[in-house]
């Protein structure tokens, strides 16, 4: 058995996140794949089937395994993303289960924000509707690294080969347009287990992995020494004590890069320049250090660092900016106005602000840019001009998801208001908004 | 980010892959330095069980070598395993940490509480949390809680806001967005923290073994007194089991969760190192809870309920 808890130890973690629309399985397809891969359990099921029988259902109900709250048992809907866990063999899996009903993107935002993979599903009979367009963009839109099509209910139409081959064609074509890197269309049914996690027997002419080897087969570690390295101080560790009198450490997690003893470092957004000294991996003395390991910096000089300062190797930092162009997703039931002053939440620092201008609002069905919409409401998605009241060292989101990303905040009672995202691209689509707005922009 | 995909075959060594517990650890530490970065009065909830070991573990190792920046609190329902609080003394006293007791006993002592009468205290911890929260001021209040646990908490945020009454409304719960988490909170209101929301069970216990951390020793199988209620074996004590009609016999039993004495149950076992454990819980077909939780059982409901009353 002492193989079995190697191979658990060294396995890698995947977070991935669904996106499916109400009535195209992807309870479904959930419950099977942690039934399918064992992981749920006696209790839990037994649980179900009780919870099912006392409602009068002649079979257990596997959404009551994912709804956890009494408000969406009694509805029969998901209010809101849960996290669901299971494991194989090969790899774990952090499941961001985000609900598809009328909420949709600001769950699905949520659900991509920390996601590496996005299933998105599709009901063979429909094909790509404009839901599916949805998904895509906010996959796009989010930078998540790979998406899988899972074109659901092949049952239905006698799997055959050339209804999949056409969606699947449509869906790429328009999802690499948005500059989606990755895309691994799979043809599935939940309900009957093809291609979930067996492959099925029912369509042979498809050569590729089932959803399960898929998802255990990506690769989820990306090559960071082309990224740029970013480490955003979260916290001074000064001991004082006896044993270590003089010990100034700058803790933190790596947010992208590799950081290594003897490298040359700016601190932003100050710009002072010195050396790392020291890398502390939780205890361990270490040359070298890579994102996302959480990590305490020692440096040669007794510079004036603090929460919210950002570490960036001396010849390749970001520049320092106190005007913020970005595409937001609004989250938040109030909405977000032009002069509306906000709290903007960037990596560990939090600075006052204030909103400029909404420029355009984006129309995710067909992607077209509507100007000036003058405020953004729960689910709009938005370019945002906003100006701080301290210079940030932010990345654009397309070059590093997490020193491009940010929140805004209602500073009155700390509402999570919109989801920013940096820089001037709205994936791939060429910015729409002209050059004559920009010259109007008031700063 | 776009274009920076390599194609690393899975179970090649990658220079800078990271296991699955170096990313869980790698959040937990993150999590764990983002509050005592943004809030005044942070608090540990230690109950001597595995989870609250476990973050107190990374606690040590985010702010070394420096003292862990938080006090602990305990809510003791007066029930506990003499092991467990043996335990807590001997672990608060070895990092030089502070404790604060909340206790269910002087409670019902002073009339404030009232025994309930299946016997259970479980439920009756959240007023002594809820009001020792609000005596010392705490502003951020660490849990264990998995969101593996329970279909309830696999809804909780990170970062849980409660308002003044120490309430959870599942229906206002603030999106987590990427990294970042949003303390922000008016006064008299906190915000409950779980570093270790995305772990599993196994994972507590990968992790436990790997980084050689001690548990109090009921988590191993032993000989004990037990009887059984409702199909689960408890140990009988002062704590007012067994009943007259339920028959005490010795079994070779170990905890998998540590909670109060009435309704923590133990299980058949005769696991007595840390990989039989992880060989046990690998193999088991029930969660922790299903196994040896009373207080769960009580309704389907019964999680969220109370934490919409105040308890974790």
């Amino acid at each position: 058995m002492t193989t079995t808890a190697e191979q658990l130890s060294t396995t890698t973690l995947l977070r991935f996140a669904t996106a499916g629309s109400v009535d195209d399985g992807k309870s479904t397809l959930v419950g099977r794949l942690l039934h399918d891969s064992k992981s749920v359990l006696t209790d839990q099921l037994e649980a179900v089937e009780l919870a099912s029988l006392n409602r009068g259902q002649q079979a257990p109900d596997l959404a009551l395994l994912t709804d956890g709250l009494r408000a969406e048992r009694e509805q029969g809907i998901t209010i809101d993303v849960a996290y669901r866990y299971f494991a194989t063999a090969r790899r774990r899996f952090i499941l961001a289960d985000t609900p598809g009903h009328v909420q949709y993107t600001r769950n699905m935002v949520t659900g991509a924000s920390t996601a590496e993979l996005a299933v998105v599903l599709v009901d063979a009979r429909n094909g790509v509707v404009e839901q599916t367009r949805r998904h895509a963009a906010v996959a796009a839109l989010l930078r998540v690294p790979h998406v899988v099509l899972a074109v659901n209910k092949m049952d239905l139409v006698a799997y055959a080969e050339p209804v999949f081959a056409a969606i699947a064609e449509e869906f790429t074509a328009y999802a690499a347009s948005l500059g989606v890197p990755e895309i691994t269309a799979i043809p599935i049914s939940a309900l009957a287990g093809d291609n979930v996690v067996e492959p099925s027997a029912h369509m042979d002419w498809y050569g590729g992995p089932t959803v399960l080897e898929h998802l255990e087969t990506v690769p989820v570690s990306h090559d960071l020494t082309a990224c740029h390295a970013r480490f955003p101080v979260q916290y001074v560790i000064r001991p004082q004590s006896a044993e270590h009198p003089d010990y100034r450490g700058y803790a933190g997690q790596i947010a992208a890069g590799v950081f290594r003893v003897g490298e040359a470092v700016s601190v932003l957004p100050s710009g002072r320049t010195t050396t790392i000294t020291g890398i502390d991996a939780l205890g361990e003395s270490v040359d070298i250090a890579w994102a996302p390991q959480s990590v305490t910096l020692r440096l040669a000089d007794d510079i004036d660092i603090s929460r919210g300062d950002l570490i960036a190797p001396a010849d390749d930092a970001p520049a320092v900016t106190r005007d913020v162009e970005a595409t937001v997703c609004h989250v938040a039931d109030e909405p977000l106005s032009v002069g509306q002053r906000v709290l903007l939440k960037h990596t560990t620092r939090t600075v006052k602000a204030i909103v400029k201008d909404i420029p355009s609002r984006l129309t995710l069905d067909d992607l077209s840019q509507h100007p000036a919409p003058g405020r953004l409401v729960a689910n709009d998605i938005g370019r945002v001009v906003v100006r701080t009241a301290e210079p940030l060292a932010l990345d654009a989101y397309e070059d590093s998801r997490r020193t491009g990303s940010f929140l805004l905040i209602d500073p009155a009672d700390g509402t999570t208001l919109s989801a920013g995202m940096a820089g001037a691209a709205f994936a791939a689509v060429a910015e729409a908004v002209t050059a004559a707005d920009d010259d109007a922009w008031d700063f | 980010m776009s274009a920076v995909t390599t194609t690393v075959p899975e179970g090649t060594a990658h220079p800078y892959a990271l296991s699955h517990l170096d990313s869980l650890e790698s959040e937990a530490v993150h999590i764990l330095r983002e509050v005592a970065g943004e809030f005044e009065r942070p608090v540990i909830l230690f109950s001597g069980g595995k989870d609250s070991i476990v973050m107190l573990h990374l606690a040590l190792k985010a702010f070394a070598p420096a003292p862990v920046p938080f006090s602990l609190l305990h809510v003791d329902t007066g029930h506990n395993f003499p092991e467990v609080l043996e335990y807590r003394d001997r672990t608060v006293k070895k990092h030089g940490l502070r404790l604060h007791v909340a206790s269910v006993q002087e409670y019902i002592d002073a009339g404030k509480l009232r025994e309930r009468p299946d016997g259970t205290r479980n439920p009756l911890q959240t007023v002594p949390l809820t009001e020792a929260i609000q005596h010392h001021r705490f502003d951020a209040v660490f849990g264990g809680g998995r969101r593996d646990e329970e279909k309830a908490r696999a809804k909780e945020r990170v970062f849980s806001l409660r308002d003044e009454f120490s309430q959870w409304d599942p229906r206002r719960q603030r999106p987590e967005l990427w990294q970042l988490y949003n303390g922000r909170h008016a006064p008299g209101e906190h915000v409950r923290v779980f570093p270790i929301s995305n772990w599993t069970e196994l994972d507590v216990w990968q992790y436990i073994e790997r980084e050689g951390i001690e548990l109090p020793e009921i988590y191993f199988a032993h000989e004990r007194e037990v009887f059984n209620r409702n199909g689960m074996w408890l140990t009988a004590g002062h704590w007012g089991g067994p009943k007259e009609h339920e028959a005490v016999e010795t079994r070779l039993v170990r905890y998998r969760t540590v909670g109060d004495m009435s309704c923590t149950g133990a299980v058949d076992s005769d696991a007595t190192t840390l990989d039989s454990v992880i060989t046990e819980i690998a193999a088991s077909r029930l969660t922790e809870r299903g196994a040896t939780r009373a207080d769960d059982k009580m309704s389907e409901a019964a999680m969220e309920d109370r934490k919409r009353e105040g308890y974790f």
